[in-house]
């Protein structure tokens, strides 16, 4: 007998499918109460670093060029005190196949469906790794079906999504195309029911040890050309996979003293749900509308557990505005010939800054580039949001940065100030999320659950405890 | 009319405004949740009809048919003139203009 496929039927089924979907079942990892067994989770890819470094060596993915941003760093110096102003460098990410670190994540997911069995995969997402995934699957000759929230009512495209879902299809998959909307879980659960692909979610354990690479490389190309492992590792925030994975594969490579800067985009006061204002945003990822969901609740995603636990890595949490973003963007082309889309540059525009803070012998990575094309470029993004009635022009984003209202391009590069957030705030709501949905009655934690917070937020138990009492 | 076989585009409503139980700011409880996708048309039809498709993996779908032979009209958008002020800005402050 047809299953029911109506929105209730197919959401109650939503365990099994999910279980299915990924070959792997997540309650072996559960206490019961609010900690989990994360490293276990992390283990259970059952893949060390060098295999994983050897599936990626197939598939064109990794070993990626660390190149030192001299003209940039020169011109972060000029609003530096006097031997001030680190050595910034950027891990062309661009150079993997498909143009992004997402290859990575995508590599680890597609082989592992095939080792398997399985015939397809799937992936729900409006960024780059819909094109990772569709390009490993072409390589690796399985099905591939890529579901994104493209369009708002009114049928408009965002072009930066548009573009992606170009990419997908130039790489042979399917692409499903949705309005604005949570209920894009509903059709990706529907198409996972009826094909049995695999879920090639971006927050499962494969993605997530696919970024460790990242990590490990940056520190050995770090000790080759420098001799020293970085002082600071920037990585733009969105789902949180990127610093979690990068963090990780550091740690793996012993470089323990590297601070982990995540960032983001700061576009408070847009709602990530709404029809109206999905157009109004002018860049559609590493933003704080996934950014800080996703670090404060790591597993609202499409697993019942996320791999991605951002704050677990996060030393520091910092924010930089749309209209700095493209500026560097465009003074990346400038002075150091290297187009590059805008979303890769969120971490850029905040190392410029925070390089002004470092000694000169100092070095600063950013962990990522993207490809740039039509639609994910400076030109395209500025033109519609002009179009869409954004005002852009020439300020000090500081003062008069806007989300969904204006775009304030930096009046001169002394105006690109990333903006401290407040990651203890982060923390806290962390752990107040995670108690409320495993275990509300704080009476019941136990020692394993209050070790477990601390893990989680990179913090003692007595922060942990201290939080607990304003519950 | 559309040939069976041709390259298509459809267009389906998911869920009715009124069937979505997300929460949802109040502009995107009124819209349907739509959706589209594309495939080879399996028999003639006109532009508005109900048809079914066969995806590009192999599924079958069905919607509306709204586009033949679609293709993709993003691009690099029109001139933003703060750009090449950038441009300009830059490198006089590196490299001093044209001196």
């Amino acid at each position: 007998m047809a299953l029911a496929k109506d929105y209730a039927s197919v959401m109650g089924r939503s365990n099994d499918i999910m279980k299915e979907a990924l070959g792997l079942d997540y309650s072996e990892f559960e206490s019961g109460s609010v900690a989990f067994d994360y490293e276990a989770l992390m283990k259970s890819t059952g893949y060390t670093l060098e295999e994983i470094n050897k599936i990626q060596s197939r598939t064109a993915v990794g070993n990626t060029p660390l190149i030192e941003l001299r003209n940039l760093s020169a011109l972060s110096r000029k609003y530096a005190k006097p031997g001030y102003g680190a050595r910034i460098f950027a891990k062309d990410e661009a150079a993997n196949a498909s143009g992004s670190f997402k290859a990575r994540r995508a590599a680890c997911a597609v082989a592992h469906a095939k080792k398997l069995g399985y015939k397809g995969v799937i992936a729900a997402t409006s960024g780059n790794y819909g094109a990772a995934v569709a390009s490993q699957a072409a390589m690796q000759g399985l099905k591939c079906i890529v579901v994104q929230e493209c369009f708002d009512s009114n049928g408009v495209g965002q072009p930066e999504i548009v573009e992606k879902a170009r990419a997908c299809e130039a790489y042979g998959a399917e692409v499903i195309q949705l309005t604005v909307g949570p209920e894009l879980f509903y059709t990706f659960l529907s198409v996972l029911e009826d094909t049995g692909y695999f879920n090639a979610s971006l927050y499962s354990p494969f993605g997530i040890a696919g970024i460790e690479t990242l990590g490990y490389e940056i520190a050995m190309q770090c000790r080759e050309l420098l001799g020293k492992d970085p002082e600071m590792v920037v990585c733009t925030n969105a789902g949180g996979g990127m610093i979690t994975g990068t963090a990780r594969g550091l740690i793996k490579a012993g470089a323990t003293n590297t601070q982990m800067v995540a960032a983001s985009i700061n576009l408070t006061g847009l709602h990530m749900a709404s029809d109206v204002q999905f157009n109004k945003k002018s860049c559609t990822t590493g933003h704080t509308g996934f950014g800080v969901p996703y670090a404060t609740d790591p597993d609202h995603s499409d697993v019942p557990r996320s791999a991605a636990r951002p704050l677990r890595y996060m030393d520091r949490y910092v924010t930089v505005t749309q209209g700095e973003v493209m500026y560097m963007t465009e003074a990346l082309a400038n002075l150091e010939g290297l187009e590059r889309g805008p979303a890769g540059n969120t971490a850029l525009a905040a190392a410029f800054s925070l390089a002004q803070e470092l000694p000169e012998d100092a070095v600063i990575v950013i962990s990522e580039t993207e490809y740039t094309g039509a639609g994910k470029h400076v030109q395209p993004q500025m033109s519609f949001a002009r179009e869409n009635g954004i005002d852009i022009h020439f300020g000090n984003p500081a003062e008069e940065d806007k989300p969904g209202v204006n775009v304030i391009l930096p009046k001169d590069p002394g105006c690109i100030k990333y903006k401290e957030a407040d990651i203890d705030h982060f923390r806290a709501s962390l752990i107040k999320k995670a108690v409320k949905a495993h275990c509300p009655d704080v009476a019941k934690l136990t020692d394993a659950d209050l070790n477990f917070l601390a893990e989680e937020t990179k913090k003692d138990v007595a922060f942990v405890k201290e939080v607990l009492k304003t519950l | 009319m559309v040939k069976k076989g041709e390259w298509v585009r459809i267009h389906s409503i998911v869920l009715k405004a009124d069937e979505r139980t997300a929460k949802l700011p109040d502009d995107t409880q009124k819209c349907d949740l739509e959706m589209w996708t594309k495939g080879f048309l399996q028999e003639d039809a006109e532009i508005g009809d109900q048809v079914t498709v066969v995806t590009a993996v192999g599924r079958k779908e069905t919607g509306k048919l709204i586009e033949v032979n679609p293709y993709w009209k993003h691009s690099y958008g029109t001139f933003v003139p703060e750009l090449v002020q950038i441009d300009r800005q830059l490198r006089e402050i590196m490299f001093g203009g044209d001196q």
